[in-house]
């Protein structure tokens, strides 16, 4: 179902910026008309849902450069959930792309990502916060709507007993966030763009847990965020 | 309040894990002794540790990847939980996370304790849950750590590259509490050191009481996140 060519190298002006970002883009096969569930996330809104394993999960970045906030949790022990350091540290790289395994707390892959045409995804900068945003912005931004009470309603609405003890270190699916030679970290104009979209196979029966981000500080998503889509298809007979 | 020499001190065996409840106002020193040593290490407020040590927050709030003299570490309620306000090593990772049991055997083979009693194999994750058990806190509380004299650079492509040799015998990183910090160490190895041997390092940690953040202090001024992030540190004290 899924295609294991890479698509080649860029050839119109349109998408050249695509030749810096590696050889990581992988198309999907799968047709959204046969999928179980498909659902648009406005803007600003949590999703929490269920991906039984070996299910297929597609985010669709509807709009170009929107900063979608995700956690996974294995179902069977919400303790035991996505771990960004175990992540990036067993792959060896910081970026997250086709071929990444999602790895938890216990060390175990909980989806693996099997199509990318956006090229890289970060899992250092983390969720916006009312606080966070009293820090990097100003203290009278404490208001503004962000991720982490997003994060919190939907755990509230779950009524699973899960609380802010439950919210670590997330990825950001689409966002572009490199680190320097001399140990700086950037935030990078995003290299997403209408329509790209993540795709990634259950490995386990997870929960997944997602903030469509609400923040309007910050220049990666040109302080318009936009909605997204989710899809699920049933997994391989 | 004055600055005091000492107020105690202690030596931290080769993998072994620690916990303190570093008070407002004092400052750890830990100094890697014979060079090559790594401290994971996880914060906490002591009184509500559902206030923890948040890694994205203190990297993008100072737009690093590293830490050293200047930088802060903040908690998920934009306050700061320690900075350090002393350094001879120059960069401390707060990236690559802590090894775990499979990766120690994978790394190492492994050693009981009835074989080889105390030198028995450690790993990071382990180390972590076990002290944390003890102030009543488990998994759902392990979140990213830091590793103190330890670096990992990372290139264009994003890959990540251990840096061998980065902390030299005598090498010292001081970190002042700004907040009631209960602080969770290990001296277990990096998890991409490549020494193929299981070789964790003695660190030596100092107390002592020092002067509040002045207004013209290093960590305070080194960027206005970071005064945000004091304003709103004192302001829960009072």
């Amino acid at each position: 179902m899924i295609s294991s060519a890479p698509i080649l190298a860029p050839t119109t002006a349109e998408n050249a910026n695509l030749k810096t970002i590696g050889n990581n883009l992988v198309q999907s096969e799968l047709d959204a008309a046969q999928a179980i569930y498909r659902h648009v996330i406005p803007a600003g809104e949590p999703w929490i849902h269920e991906i039984a394993k070996g299910q297929f999960f597609r985010i669709v970045d509807l709009q170009g450069n929107q900063a979608v906030d995700t956690l996974f949790y294995n179902s069977h022990d919400y303790a035991d959930r996505y771990s960004a350091q175990d992540t990036i540290q067993q792959q060896g790289n910081i970026y997250l792309t086709t071929g990444t395994k999602l790895i938890s707390t216990a060390g175990t892959t909980l989806l693996t990502i099997v199509a990318d045409t956006c090229g890289r995804h970060d899992t250092l900068g983390g969720a916006c916060a009312n606080e966070s945003n009293m820090v990097r912005y100003a203290i009278e931004k404490r208001h503004m709507h962000a991720c982490r009470s997003s994060f919190l309603k939907a755990l509230i609405d779950w009524d699973h007993g899960m609380s802010k003890r439950d919210i670590p270190a997330n990825i950001n699916f689409f966002m572009n966030v490199p680190v320097t030679a001399d140990g700086k970290l950037t935030f990078e104009d995003g290299i997403s763009e209408p329509g790209k979209y993540v795709e990634m196979r259950a490995d386990a029966d997870v929960l997944c847990l997602i903030s469509n981000c609400p923040q309007l500080n910050n220049p990666c998503n040109a302080y318009n965020p936009t909605p997204v889509e989710v899809i699920i298809w049933a997994a391989e007979p | 309040m004055t600055e005091t020499s000492n107020l105690w001190e202690e030596l931290i065996q080769p993998g072994a894990a620690w916990s303190h409840v570093l008070k407002r106002g004092t400052a750890m020193r830990l100094t890697d002794l014979e060079g090559a040593a790594n401290v994971g290490a996880i914060f906490y407020n002591f009184e509500c540790p559902v206030e923890r040590y948040n890694m994205p927050d203190t990297l993008k709030a100072q737009h690093i990847a590293r830490l050293t003299k200047g930088f802060v570490l903040y908690s998920d309620m934009g306050r700061i939980l320690v900075s350090v306000i002393a350094d001879s090593v120059g960069w401390h990772d707060p990236l690559a996370g802590t090894s775990n049991r499979q990766l120690i055997e994978r790394k190492y083979d492994r050693a009981t304790y009835q074989e080889v009693r105390n030198a028995y194999y450690k790993n990071g994750r382990d180390s972590f849950l076990i002290e944390l058990a003890k102030w009543g806190l488990g998994p759902r509380d392990l979140v990213a750590n830091v590793n103190f004299f330890s670096r990992v650079d990372v290139d264009s492509d994003g890959r990540m590259s251990f840096v061998p040799g980065n902390s030299k015998p005598g090498g010292y990183v001081e970190l002042r509490a700004e907040m009631n910090v209960l602080a969770i160490l290990h001296t277990c190895q990096h998890p991409l050191d490549p020494n193929p041997k299981y070789q964790p390092k003695p660190v030596h940690v100092a107390i002592r009481q020092v002067l509040a953040p002045a207004v013209d202090d290093s960590c305070r001024i080194s960027r206005p996140e970071n005064g945000r992030g004091f304003v709103l540190t004192e302001r829960y004290f009072l």
